[in-house]
């Protein structure tokens, strides 16, 4: 029993098959306890008022937009090493998700900036790696969708990701020395002296779980629909061959 | 490696090559520039080290997808795969090429359209040092695009999607040293970056752009 049995497609989709009802309904209900427990039991903070909500959505969708982008570094390496179509696809399934995450946590900041810093938008080192992170997103998605090949598209969009992932990586510190940042440092390490309040902090925490279990359950979605996609392909050129 | 330099400088500039394109395009860029923000000069000096940066950045672009397709089209790429020299080499040699029909030209013809936006005189050397140093990266950058797409038809249009977002460290450092130059502050921290930020690229990128093309090729 290893991690790699997952790689046969036949078991990836019996076992996520099994699993996915169960990710779906703990991702809801995750949600569901998470949002409303931010959204109406919560105090409002005594500065920012009721718009310190924004955090349930903004701070778990922009954990999961880098963390997409990981776990697609990761599928690569595995695809490019040990040449797993399961991986290659799974990465190809993240991406569009990991780059709506990254949207949203654009978007949300935009409407939490508003009205704390008085801008929708600024060129904030954190704001803008995350724009260029999102550039990085929209290049990779369209490198698979311009080559019909899937091995060569696979092969060439794990090639870009780990190249990618040095120039993100790159362009966060130049950013940050480029310009002064706006946005508030990291206040949920594990390591710091001063951290959100406890008030906050347990309602986010389980909007974050639901953020990864969506991710996840997104994935297995989008990587099963990707396998049957693959599986149709080839019934297709069976037939057309045994028609010829 | 020489012969094979030699060959794509030959073909660069001789008919057809689009030798001169990029440096017309820089032109272009620089003179539609005052058009589009106003001739008003103070502004136009505090803006001059970055727009240059962007024309050249942009020039180079244009001239990326010539590094490979022709040669795919032909079928000249299949012999180099199968040439003895390693196909890293022949990536690096054709990144060198590129630069030095695209890159060099800009470098030397950016002071004299610093002169039109009205460049601060402290910044003129500087601007060509951080062109210098960072047009190679460039270069390689796009290399290294241009083997990733080579195999899309019309390809042009996806590698500006995946280089341009590659392109933002190197323009970031660089632009910051023109700056600095122009505006004439320190700019060794810039300076020391951009060059890390091009040899990292020009000792690595290749094998990466080998690859690309090695995928492309099978």
């Amino acid at each position: 029993m290893s991690l790699w049995e997952y790689a046969n497609p036949t078991r990836f989709m019996r076992v996520t098959g099994a699993a996915l009802p169960w990710l779906w309904a703990l991702t809801a209900l995750c949600l569901a306890v998470g949002l409303t427990w931010g959204f109406f039991f919560t105090p409002d903070d005594f500065r920012q008022g009721s718009t310190v909500k924004i955090i349930y959505l903004h701070v778990p969708s922009a954990l999961m937009g880098i963390n997409a982008w990981l776990m697609m570094l990761v599928t690569s390496l595995i695809w490019l090493i040990r040449r797993h179509h399961v991986s290659a696809l799974a990465a190809k399934a993240a991406a569009p998700v990991g780059a709506t995450f990254t949207l949203i946590a654009l978007a949300t900041g935009a409407l939490w900036g508003q009205p704390m810093w008085g801008t929708w938008w600024e060129w904030d080192p954190r704001l803008t790696s995350f724009l260029v992170l999102f550039l990085f997103y929209l290049g990779y998605m369209a490198l698979w969708a311009a080559i019909e090949d899937p091995d060569t598209a696979a092969d060439l969009t794990s090639v870009l990701c780990l190249v990618g992932s040095v120039f993100a990586i790159l362009s966060r510190y130049a950013l940050v020395f480029w310009n002064q940042g706006l946005h508030q440092g990291a206040s949920l390490s594990l390591d710091a002296e001063e951290n959100v309040h406890d008030v906050f902090w347990y309602p986010l925490l389980v909007c974050i779980a639901g953020f990864v279990l969506l991710f996840v359950a997104l994935v297995f979605l989008r990587t099963r629909t990707e396998i049957r996609a693959r599986r149709i392909k080839a019934l297709e050129t069976r037939a057309r061959m045994s028609a010829a | 490696m020489i012969a094979l330099l030699a060959r794509d400088l030959r073909l660069a500039i001789r008919a057809g090559g689009g030798f001169g394109l990029a440096l017309a395009f820089f032109l272009i860029v620089v003179t539609l520039t005052p058009f589009a923000v106003g001739p008003n000069t103070a502004t136009l000096s505090l803006i001059a080290p970055g727009i240059l940066w962007l024309g050249a950045l942009l020039a180079c672009l244009l001239s990326l997808d010539r590094i490979f397709a022709l040669d795919w089209e032909d079928g000249a790429l299949d012999l180099i795969a199968t040439s003895p020299l390693p196909l890293e080499g022949a990536a690096a040699i054709k990144a060198a090429a590129h630069w030095l029909t695209t890159g060099l030209p800009l470098t030397l013809a950016a002071p004299v359209l610093g002169v039109l936006l009205n460049l601060p005189p402290p910044g003129f050397l500087w601007l060509a040092l951080s062109l210098a140093l960072g047009t190679p990266a460039l270069s390689v950058i796009g290399t290294f695009g241009a083997a990733l797409t080579v195999g899309v038809k019309r390809g042009g249009l996806l590698m500006s999607l995946i280089v341009l977002p590659l392109y933002v460290p190197t323009l970031i450092f660089g632009a910051e040293v023109a700056r600095r130059g122009a505006e004439a502050q320190a700019i060794a921290t810039p300076l020391a970056a951009l060059a890390a930020i091009s040899l990292a690229c020009v000792a690595l990128l290749p094998f990466a752009a080998a690859a690309a093309l090695r995928v492309n090729l099978r």
